[in-house]
């Protein structure tokens, strides 16, 4: 179809997409009724509870799970050696992609050593958790302790005994990408900032914890899973192929989400415990990971130490980057997505706003007796782009530059697109200069320069930063899960149906947590069809009924799931448009479907409505030829052909204010413009930007997960893990520029990490800018006060 | 994350209350606003045989004003005190504290009683008291006690109070005419355990500082009065240099304790500057 | 130990209810097991993130700390109670129209709080809004539109107000 006709499908009057609407779930939700996996009354259920490991690294000598059995309301207990025996396996975390890669096979539970302080060691099933929690306590262990690596640095070292004897050494991986001549580029520059990095231990701390409930009929030997996940089809496939289930014979239900953030795209060993229970007892069983449990078995991220250089020509032209990366994963590779992203994507990213032509880029990923490490929202990005929005900054001020005109004069022009970066990234349909026009005029910089000045003079200290990004968004087949041989979905399907009274139903393989996907498809589905809103209707959420897809990570679901729904709708459309022709003894090209209704193309008469279409197609077929065969039900697919990712582009601006005896920093504003193509709902991509910024600036500022030598997680609460709360976080000002990508029709990318990528950067930035006269930069995140008196000597 | 079983007693009276402590002492626990208590029992951190509610006692309620004190019942909650007109007129220094107290959900429940209990080195109302001169009325079997809060907080979670005694009331003198009291602390987010924080209370007579009661807290393991700090401003006026003299004193009367969210050594340079800024303030409150 | 339980009776959203609970189970627990009053959530278990907040006798609490035993012959609404009362319905309509929720797991709580700023019916600025719900997490939205919708409310009540309207 060509640019003109889908314009004129998607940009006509009556045009949902480019449109805010409100999301039928907020409905719901302000009324106490949405409906979460803990949420579901199901008859005879039983609660898991589980025996985690409280040392970092010891093996199980001996393990009693007499007494526990005995305690009232237990219906099982199960060690890890008897799951280990009743499920195939184990998990091995690596991808064919990453060769070099290695991790050590992991069991669900604990079998003869734990390898982490809270991997799961026993599961409990009783009456209720409170009862599964006494008998939990009543498991004798012999541990015997071992020697724990905490260290990133001691982990590398060789005279460091190996967590895995097997693997030789406590390397998951190593990657290196150089363009050639970067020395040469270092040796020929005017200036050269170097400089070393620290990246604290995240958690993604949703509110509503991992939780997940099996029922298995021993009668038709289906198992049923209703749990809090954002790719249920993943799921399906890994339960099923652990549990020793046919695909078929398992279904997985995702209803409501309480967050998820890429916590929930995982695979744990805890929940496929949970299942194994139910398939063993052949009663509904669940699981829900408490606070305490969930800091200590979640999937960690963001530990990384990166040293980076930059050189750059005296008229402030950046020739290269150099990084080396040293990444702190957890005992295992996470399975199937591993734990080496992270660090590739650093690699990919640093520096991709970025014209230069040199580049180079380590990355070592070291295994540690810490909880498993995987994708967390924005994946390896917050990293990179910190490294590198701070080295440009550097640089600028080595020159006497202002940051933006720094990068003004290194970002690829808008009219530089397909390129590919120095890290070897493909890119294409950006608007990096756009962006940083609309975020210097939205953010009034200049005035902000000058009363910056004016208050430094009464010793009031505000900074001002910016942060040029680049985010891969919608990963395709060709990237690292399709090549690397992960069971999961890069592609992604819609089948869509006209039903007899003339309304959709809308089937995804894309999920929902909240960020709007439902909406989103609905708004592309009626207006391709041509039908009111209140016509259509999402399903998302339930293998049984949805074609296969991924669900929802890595920024996809509008990308790929949207294209899809374009696409089937579009198919839909055409066949209606076919059979209406037929009714009305005309051509199809003669006749649209506006409101519900076919009419005239020409003139705009209503002809028939859908209903009709629906009432004749389902049941009175005797009024259309024998010929004619209504189908009404279309499914596409859709992936990226080429790519990795599509590759999106923004610029986040920050205004803070450093108390420089206290070393507070108060957040001012914060400003991000980012381009993601066409957008469908602009209130949802604003809040998509805004939710994601809070969380990078948590993390920059505040979040940390704190291990002492022993391995031992010391601030596992929340009261002692600090997220963001209301009073710390600034008002969020987001503009799109909107440059639709060229990979699909509809032309949208991805949206839904591109704050949390940039937003540590940008504070970093502004943090460092406020203390420029003083010479004192902060290069740790979380920049704590600790950090900030550190650097200026106060401490 | 649920709670080891306990056996649970609703106080008829205090009385009741009282001899139930004297018969299961330390196997007991006051279950009052539990903002403090749940949280240790449900991560089964603690694990009591016995909960005594008390939280139908009227006898523990309430905030009145009597002859120049101020009494506060153990069972005031924190939103009661912070609204009470009492308090907003008498005891300053204590309003002040009251909005840093946790959350409004937390306040609404949570006890001053409850926190005077505990002792936990960051809470507010502690080092409210022992600046203000309060004392504490302590039930037992036996009889009533008071207790003075400079000496009432005797360790990291320590008090005074014996395994059988219930805490019944504070008493607050009222804050005179010629005083000037400043709260601040520092938290890395609204709510949340200071890392250091000060409460203030000082006289002023014709310009100089007649007694000065600086009451640290949460770089201590317990409410610390800073007897330099009080002596480096006694008979001055709070000038730049008697401003510095009081910080450079900062350092002779803590010991920091260094926790999860700050080391020894930023406590010590945090309560300085609290130290600094809170004396500036009572000078310029004073002044106005 | 064996397992202590009592009897309560109290009233849940206007409605007597009677039941024997284990003494040790939790008041959110209680609401959403016992009564299938799943709207209110739990979130951390100890008294941080206020997904369990619910109103007693009149003021939100932390439902997490709360014994179901310590609300007998009390008053508990929860979010249900809340919203089929009628007397949030600008915030809900708010909420929904700024998109202030996303995953709508933090909502309950964030609402039950709000509410109780709004009920003090006195003008607020941006920065007072965030303070009175720096006691509830969310970590969907960053805030800013939850701000936003509690402002607004709270603005167009106190213009009815002054107006003299219902």
């Amino acid at each position: 179809m060509s640019d003109e006709t889908i314009r004129a499908l998607l940009d006509r009057p009556n045009s949902y997409v480019g449109r805010t609407l409100s999301r039928a779930g907020a409905r719901r939700a302000v009324a106490g009724r949405g409906r979460y996996t803990d949420d579901f009354a199901v008859p005879r259920l039983l609660h898991a509870a589980f025996l985690r490991s409280p040392h970092a690294h010891a093996r199980i000598a001996c393990i009693d799970t007499e007494a526990a059995a005995r305690e009232s309301g237990v219906a099982l207990v199960m060690t890890g050696a008897e799951l280990a025996r009743m499920v195939a396996g184990p998990w091995v975390g690596t991808l064919t992609c990453f060769p070099g890669m290695k991790s050590a096979p992991q069991y669900p539970m604990a079998v003869d050593r734990a390898c982490w302080a809270g991997e799961p060691v026993a599961m409990v099933v009783a009456a209720s958790r409170a009862q599964a929690e006494d008998a939990v306590e009543r498991i004798a262990v012999e541990w015997e302790e071992l020697p724990a690596v905490v260290d990133k640095q001691a982990a590398l070292d060789p005279a460091t005994p190996p967590i895995h004897p097997a693997l030789g050494d406590n390397i998951a991986f190593r990657r290196t990408i150089d363009t050639g001549g970067v020395d040469a580029a270092f040796a020929a520059a005017d200036v050269v900032i170097e400089e070393v990095f620290e990246f604290g231990r995240h958690t993604a701390v949703s509110l509503e914890p991992r939780t997940l409930l099996a029922d298995f009929d021993r009668a038709t030997g289906k198992l049923t899973i209703t749990t809090s996940s954002q790719c249920p089809h993943m799921i399906q496939r890994v339960f099923a192929a652990t549990l020793g289930l046919p695909d078929h014979m398992v279904q997985l239900i995702a209803p409501d989400v309480g967050g998820s953030f890429g916590l929930k795209i995982h695979t744990y060993g805890d929940e496929l415990a949970t299942a194994a229970a139910a398939v063993r007892l052949g009663r509904p069983v669940k699981f829900v990971a408490d606070r305490l449990e969930s800091f200590v078995s979640d999937i960690h991220a963001r530990e990384n130490r990166v040293k980076g250089r930059i050189a750059v020509s005296g008229t402030g032209e950046i020739l290269a980057f150099d990084i080396d990366v040293l990444s702190g994963a957890g005992a295992y590779s996470q399975y199937p997505r591993t734990s080496v992203l992270e660090a590739t994507q650093v690699l990919n990213v640093t520096g991709g706003p970025y014209r230069h032509r040199r580049h180079r880029g380590r990355a070592t990923v070291v295994y540690l007796n810490k909880p498993p490490s995987s994708q967390y929202r924005a994946v390896g990005h917050p990293i990179g782009n910190s490294v590198g929005e701070h080295l440009v900054d550097r640089a600028a001020h080595a020159l006497g530059l202002d940051p933006v005109e720094m990068r003004r004069r290194n970002v690829f022009p808008d009219d530089a697109y397909p390129a590919v970066t120095a890290s070897g990234v493909r890119i294409n349909d950006m608007s990096h200069q756009r962006c940083l026009d609309t975020l210097v005029a939205r953010m009034g910089y200049a005035e902000l320069r000058s009363e910056q000045a004016a208050l430094r003079e009464k010793g009031v200290h505000r900074g001002i930063g910016i942060a040029c990004f680049i985010k891969g968004t919608a990963p395709g087949p060709h990237g690292y899960y399709g090549t690397g041989g992960a069971p999961i979905s890069l592609q992604d399907a819609c089948t869509i149906k006209l039903e007899p009274n003339g309304g959709i139903l809308c089937a995804v393989g894309v999920t929902e947590q909240g960020q709007g996907t439902d909406t989103v498809m609905a708004q592309i589905a009626a207006t391709t069809l041509g039908v009111p809103m209140e016509s259509v209707r999402v399903i998302s959420g339930d293998t049984d009924a949805v074609p296969y897809g991924g669900g929802t990570f890595g920024s996809r679901a509008v990308a790929i799931g949207g294209e899809a729904v374009f696409q089937a709708a579009r198919a839909l459309r055409a066949e209606i448009l076919d059979i209406a022709a037929v009714l009305l003894q005309a051509e199809p090209s003669a006749l649209d479907i506006a409101g519900g209704t076919v009419v005239d193309r020409a003139g705009g008469a209503r002809r028939l409505p859908l209903a009709e279409i629906g009432r004749i197609g389902h049941f009175q077929l005797g009024e259309l030829p024998n010929s004619v065969q209504p189908v009404l039900s279309h499914t596409r697919r859709f992936r990226l052909l080429e790519d990795l990712y599509i590759f999106t582009n923004g610029v986040h601006g920050a205004h803070v204010e450093v108390d420089v005896e206290t070393g507070f920093v108060r957040l001012l504003r914060h400003w991000v413009v980012e381009d993601c193509g066409r957008v469908i709902n602009p209130q949802l991509a604003d809040e998509q930007v805004r939710g994601g910024c809070v969380q990078g600036l948590g993390g920059a500022l505040y979040e940390h997960c704190l291990y002492d030598a022993a391995g031992q997680l010391t601030n596992g609460t929340l009261a002692d893990y600090l997220v963001p709360m209301a009073a710390e976080m600034p008002d969020i000002d987001v503009a799109h520029v909107q440059t639709p990508t060229s990979v699909s029709e509809l032309g949208a990318k991805g949206v839904g990490e591109s704050g949390t990528g940039a937003a540590p950067a940008v504070v970093m930035n502004a943090v460092n800018d406020a203390l420029l006269p003083f010479g004192a930069r902060v290069t740790t995140q979380p920049i704590t006060p600790e950090v900030i008196l550190t650097a200026l000597g106060r401490i | 994350m649920k709670p080891r079983r306990f056996s649970y007693v609703r106080a008829e009276s205090l009385a009741h209350a009282v001899r139930l402590l004297g018969e299961h002492g330390d196997e007991a626990r006051i279950l009052a606003g539990g903002q403090s208590l749940m949280p240790t029992l449900n991560m089964r951190l603690s694990s009591p045989r016995l909960l005594i509610d008390i939280n139908r006692l009227e006898a523990l309620s309430g905030i009145a004003l009597r002859e120049g004190v101020v009494r506060i019942g153990a069972l005031a909650r924190h939103a009661e005190v912070l609204r009470s007109p009492v308090v907003a007129r008498h005891l300053p220094l204590l309003a002040e504290a009251m909005p840093h107290v946790a959350h409004v959900a937390v306040r609404n429940r949570g006890t001053f009683g409850g926190s005077i209990a505990l002792a936990d080195p960051a809470a507010e109302l502690p080092a409210c008291t022992v600046a203000l001169g309060a004392a504490f009325v302590l039930e037992s079997a036996g009889g009533r006690r008071e207790v003075p809060a400079e000496r009432y907080f005797t360790g990291l979670y320590e008090t005074a109070r014996r395994p059988d005694e219930l805490l019944v009331e504070a008493l607050v003198p009222v804050e005179q005419p010629g005083s000037v009291s400043v709260f601040m602390e520092l938290a890395r987010r609204q709510g949340d355990f200071a890392i250091a924080g000060l409460a203030l209370h000082l006289r002023l007579a014709a310009g100089a500082v007649g007694d000065a009661r600086p009451v640290y807290f949460a770089s201590e393991s317990r409410p610390t009065l800073g007897r330099s700090v009080a002596e480096a401003v006694m008979g001055k006026a709070l000038d730049g240099p008697a401003v510095e003299a009081a910080a450079a004193a900062v350092e002779r009367d803590l010991a920091p304790v260094g926790g999860a969210h700050a080391s020894a050594r930023l406590q010590l340079h945090l309560q300085r500057v609290l130290t600094r800024r809170a004396l500036e303030t009572a000078r310029r409150r004073a002044a106005a | 130990m064996s397992e202590e339980t009592l009897t309560i009776a109290l009233a849940v959203n206007g409605e007597r209810v009677s039941r024997t609970v284990p003494v040790r189970q939790s008041l959110v627990d209680f609401l959403r097991a016992d009564l299938g009053l799943t709207g209110t959530h739990v979130g951390c278990e100890h008294g941080v993130c206020g997904a369990c907040s619910v109103r007693l006798d009149g003021a939100v609490v932390r439902g997490c700390l709360l014994l179901a035993v310590q609300a007998d012959g009390c008053e508990v609404v929860t979010i249900e109670g809340l919203a089929e009362a009628g007397g949030i319905a600008d915030l809900q309509e708010a909420f929904v129209a700024r998109n202030a929720l996303q995953c709508g797991y933090c909502t309950p709580g964030m609402l039950m709080t709000a509410a109780e700023l709004l009920a003090e019916a006195r003008p607020r600025t941006r920065e007072e809004i965030r303070t009175f719900l720096s006691g509830n997490y969310c970590r969907c939205t960053g805030y800013h539109a939850i701000v936003d919708a509690v402002a607004a409310t709270l603005e167009a009540r106190l213009a009815r107000g002054r107006e003299g309207s219902p």
